[in-house]
Order: structure tokens, then sequence, then C-alpha cells
């Protein structure tokens, strides 16, 4: 059940990928909750899942050829269950998402005041006027400097920081209680991307919307989130608040990741920069038993490696999954 | 925009000028004269000879070209040897047919084609998608006269719905309202026929940008923002598929006064494709280097039409 403070529930989900006759889930076995008022982070590398997770929470996949099972619950209403119609009054409603390339999200030939427009036109009374209006105050929010002139533009007279911007204002539109940032700041300047998340922590302030962002980033993780969850192979492999997830990682996936980030050592000695091996193992090939990780810590023995690794919270709020972490030690380290 | 397009057309005089030298050379070194045939084998070589020289045909060719120029400059383009009237005549007449034809196929051609190509793409591997790539097939492979002569066989000869031949009914007063519905009704079956055979390319083009559309991110936020499925294809994926055909636009222009030889023998239209066969068989000189002259400048105003139709429709796209 979906308590008060629970914006959004997911439970054990799972989305399949048709391949010829066959289905391979690419989510596998989420369980989450969004809180209001939070900045949850999904981290993972790249075919990790999240994405795909965010693209089922909005209900944008082609039915034809994915398989979404489990419970998505908002409000008490399943979304996995809802029909198009019904699903389309809660997309840009209820539910805002913001993609990752701004230039591609929005369309070439339709001025940026008239895309943020059309959210407005679906699902508000409003009249053309006041709708305009609103448009203006989008822009303002976003911190466009003048909107009057950027909602007539094209997206591709603004620039990439402005384009997202607009991208942002779209997602805002309907004042969403959920908002779905996926990798919002990937395709921008490292200058632009401290803005633009600037922004979408001053959003949380005003408007106390609960928000989703995935991203790769653990920069971006530690200046935003509230609480994380690391995703593995379509799996949640930890998930604790962010200050624990960074001073205590337990996974050795969350520990490798952490591991990753180039570290700045004082004096001339520069540390060798960690390297998970290998990649995410494709959705075809990945093995449907057992530990996911297991393959890319090939140093560890087998034993430590449970049959069916699950998600147990070791302490308030903070889950890992299986209990390889427990003997876990990285490559050339003494075993603990 | 404006001075784009003043400066396209002032770069037209150049090659409008080295277009009229080739093709007057071209004409003038094709094989026989006017007179070839026209004359009965037994006059005089030297009478043949006599009216060659009063033609000045026996001038060299820079002079001829001259004179042509100067003649062409005053606005007298020359006779036509072969029918005896200015030729400026001869084409008016022609053009009116051609156009109203070309007109009529364009207008039948999108009526078929846009769609074609918006609901294959938007179902594509349905049933539909598959008939329209067995009729897209079908409509490019049949040649013109095969077509042409089919409907002339079904829907004049046998149902006979439409007449099957002419494009004025002689026996009506011209200018009555009755006179000009005659002439519109003469036009409709040779322009479905035209209209059907220019449809391939249009259904194909659209039907693949349409699917390539509707992968794209902007319209994966539009869904997001709840949009419903009718409006995003309305809204955002045929408005940028219909792009390529706007950049079409002005080709379609530059054909529509071409016409086509074997629609216009078939239904006993008289038109432009005809008269260029005909003059070119006949050495018709006067006519060919017009006519010619006439195509080439239209090319050169479709491209630019074409330019301006896409800056319209695009806005990445300015021409300034």
């Amino acid at each position: 059940m979906a308590t008060e403070e629970n914006l959004l529930e997911i439970n054990n989900l799972e989305v399949g990928f048709r391949f010829g006759d066959e289905y391979h889930n690419a989510v596998d076995d989420v369980s989450i909750t969004l809180k209001k008022n939070e900045i949850l982070a999904i981290v993972g590398e790249s075919g990790s899942g999240k994405s795909t997770l965010a693209t089922a929470i909005i209900g944008l996949h082609d039915p034809l050829n994915t398989k979404v099972k489990g419970e998505i619950l908002y409000k008490g209403l399943d979304l996995t269950k809802l029909n198009e119609k019904l699903y389309n009054r809660i997309r840009g409603n209820d539910i805002g998402m913001i993609f990752q390339d701004p230039l591609g999200s929005l369309n070439p030939v339709m001025t940026v005041g008239k895309q943020i427009e059309e959210s407005l036109i679906y699902h508000t009374d409003l009249k053309e006027n006041a709708r305009q209006e609103e448009v203006l105050k989008l822009l303002d929010q976003v911190g466009i400097v003048n909107p009057q002139r950027t909602a007539k533009q094209y997206p591709h007279e603004l620039s990439g920081g402005m384009r997202q911007r607009v991208v942002i204002a779209i997602a805002l539109a309907n004042k969403p209680p959920i908002i779905i940032a996926d990798e919002p700041t990937t395709a921008l300047d490292v200058t632009i991307q401290a803005q633009i998340l600037d922004l979408m922590n001053d959003i949380q302030d005003e408007t106390n919307s609960g928000i989703i962002l995935i991203t790769h980033d653990l920069g971006v993780v530690a200046e935003t989130a509230d609480r994380v969850a690391v995703m593995y192979a379509g799996q949640i492999v930890e998930e604790a608040p962010v200050d624990i997830l960074f001073t205590d990682p337990k996974h050795p996936y969350t520990r490798s990741l952490l591991n990753s980030i180039p570290q700045e050592l004082e004096g001339e000695e520069v540390a060798e920069l960690h390297v998970i091996q290998g990649t995410v193992p494709s959705l075809q090939a990945l093995p449907r038993t057992g530990d996911r990780f297991k393959n890319r810590i090939p140093w560890m023995p087998d034993e430590v490696f449970d049959e069916d690794p699950q998600l147990a919270e070791i302490a308030p709020g903070h889950k890992v999954r299986g209990n390889s972490w427990k003997h876990f030690y990285f490559e050339g380290e003494e075993e603990k | 925009m404006w001075k784009t397009v003043l400066r396209r057309l002032l770069t037209m005089i150049p090659q409008i000028i080295l277009l009229s030298i080739i093709v007057f050379v071209v004409a003038q070194n094709m094989p026989g004269d006017p007179f070839t045939g026209m004359i009965d084998p037994n006059v005089d070589p030297a009478q043949i000879e006599a009216l060659r020289e009063a033609a000045g045909w026996n001038d060299p060719v820079p002079v001829q070209y001259v004179r042509w120029v100067g003649n062409v400059l005053q606005g007298d383009f020359g006779r036509s040897y072969a029918q005896q009237v200015p030729v400026t005549t001869l084409i008016g007449g022609r053009a009116a047919n051609s156009l109203r034809l070309g007109i009529v196929s364009t207008f039948f051609t999108y009526l078929i084609a846009l769609p074609f190509g918006m609901f294959a793409g938007r179902f594509n591997n349905s049933w539909f998608d598959k008939f329209v790539m067995i009729y897209n097939y079908i409509s490019y492979a049949i040649p013109t006269f095969v077509l042409a002569l089919l409907m002339v066989f079904i829907f004049g000869y046998r149902l006979g719905w439409f007449p099957t031949f002419g494009s004025k009914n002689v026996t009506m007063t011209a200018g009555t309202a009755e006179y000009y519905w005659d002439m519109f009704y003469r036009l409709l079956l040779p322009g479905f026929t035209g209209g059907i055979l220019g449809t391939a390319s249009t259904t194909q083009t659209l039907r693949s940008e349409v699917i390539d559309a509707k992968t794209q991110d902007y319209v994966r936020t539009a869904r997001s923002k709840g949009v419903p499925e009718g409006k995003i294809y309305a809204k955002h994926i045929f408005r940028n598929a219909l792009l390529p055909i706007a950049s079409s636009f002005g080709f379609i222009f530059s054909s529509l006064l071409s016409g086509s030889v074997f629609i216009e023998q078939i239904f006993a239209f008289n038109g432009m494709g005809d008269l260029f066969i005909t003059s070119i068989n006949g050495r018709d000189y006067s006519v060919v280097i017009t006519l010619t002259l006439l195509y080439g400048i239209l090319a050169i105003i479709g491209s630019l039409i074409s330019d301006i139709a896409l800056s319209l429709a695009d806005p990445r796209i300015r021409i300034d």
C-alpha cells in the first residue's frame, strides 16, 4: 500500500524487451518508493536499465515489443494497468519528464513557446491567452532572461543550456508531483551542468515535488540527491541515503563505482584509476540465476556468492542485494 | 529573403545565355531541315537552295545566333516553319492545356500520395502498408501508355463515364459555363492517369520519413506531455515528415508545363510534350529552341521555389 508520504511505489517491476519470440528483462525485480520532497537518484552504468525504468514509469514503452510486469502505484492506481487514454491524463500532469538530449527532445519546427503550451492544452482549461501568460511565467521560472523573445524562438536558435531549461519548463508546466529527470545534464557543458542542477534543486524547494534523477554521474548524485539506488544489470543492488552510500557503501558494485571516481591526491603521486573489469552483459547474455556482478569481480571465490541474491535491509533505509558484500575486497588487497 | 531571390534571378541570366548558345548550336547541327520532306522531291534543288538562302540558313552559325537573339529581345521568337504561325501563339495554346493538365495531375498525385504515405508510415507493416507497397510497385512499374490505354478502355470506352479524347468540345460555344465545365471534365481522366504515375516516389518518401520521425526524441517528449496519439501525428510527426516533400515542390512546378507525351498522345490532348517531339522530328528550329529555353528557365525557377518552400516550412533553413 502506498502510504501518505509515498508518492510513488514500485513493486517487483519487470520490463522485458522482445527478441524474436523471447522476452529478456532489462529491468528485473525492481521495488522502490519515491517520497514527497525528495530527490531519489538512480545510478548505474550504461545498460543497467535505469532509463528503461524511467520509461516504464511514464508508460512509454512500445507495447508490441515490451512486456511490463509488477506494479507502479500512484494515488492507489496501478499505472501498468492503465489504458493509453487514462495514462495520457497522468503524463505531463502528474508525472513530468526531463530528457537527456535537449536538442533532440524538442520539435525543430515548433516554437518553444508552443511546445510548452502544448503541455497545458491537454491538462488545463486555460484559454489561449492565459496559457501564453503561463508559458512566459514558466520560462521565467526556469531562468530564461527574456521569456517574451524566447517563447517565439525555435530550438535551434537557443543554446544548449537554454534548451534544457525549456525542456524543464515543459516538464514543470502542470506542476506535477513527480518529476523524472533522465540524465538531464549529460549533454551539457560542465558549467551549464551546475546551473541546471541548481535549478532542479530550486524547483524541488519551490514545488515540493518528488524527483527521480537518473544519472551515471556520481558527482551529480552527491550534489543533489537525498537517497540513492544503485542499479546493475536491471536490478537494484544497493539503496541508501546519500551520505551513507558515499561513506559506507556495501555492495561490491557500489564500492567499485565509488572507487572509479578519479581521486586527487596530495603531492605528485597520482593514484591509478580504478576500472571495473568488463562491461554490463548484453540482455541476451545476462545470467538469470546467481549474482549478476560475479563475472566482473573474477578474483572473488565462488562460495561468497548467493544462489539467488535478494535485496535486504541491513540498517534503517540501507538495503543491499545478496551477501557477497560481506566478503568483498578489491583485487590485490588482502582478504579480510 | 528578397535579396536572395533577386540574386538568384540575376544569376539566371548567364545560365540562360549559355543554355541558349548550346541549344542553338545543337539545333543547327541536327541533320535535315524543315524543308526536307515538306517539299516535293521533283522541285528544283536550286529553288530549295533559294529558300534556304532567304531563311538565312546559309549564314555562319554565329551570325544566325546574333540575329536570333536580336529578334528574341524584341519579343519575336520566330515562326514555326511546320505550322506557319508565330512560335508564341503556337506555344501559348499548348502551354495552357499542359498547365491545366499538370495542375490536375499534381492535385491527384498529392491526393493519393499524402494519405497513402502518412498512413503506411503510421501503421507500418500493417495490411494497409503492404497494400500501399504493392500499389507503389505497380504504379512505378507500369508503363505510362499501358495505364493510359487501360484507363481509356475502362472508364472511357466500357463504362463511358468520360470522353476518350480531346481537351475541349469544339461544338460548344466558347466562354459559357457549360464549355468550361466540359473542359474541366475532360481533364479528369488524363489528369488522374498522370497523377497515379507520380505517386510512387512521394508515397515512399513520406512513408519512410514518417517511420523515421516516429522514433525521434521530440515525439517521446510530446508523448510524455500526455498529448493524444492523433495529435502527436498531426502536430509532430507529419509536420516534420512533410519537409522533404516541400523541397520537391519546385521541381513539380517546373514539370507542370513540360507535359507528358504519352498521355497527350493517347488522350489526344494538345500539349507541350506532343509539340516538343513533333517540332524536333520536323526540325522546327524556332519551336525547339524556344521550348528548350522555356524548360531551362522553368527548371531554374523551380529550384528557387523549392528553396523558398523549404525555408518557409523549416525554420532551421533561412535564406537571407
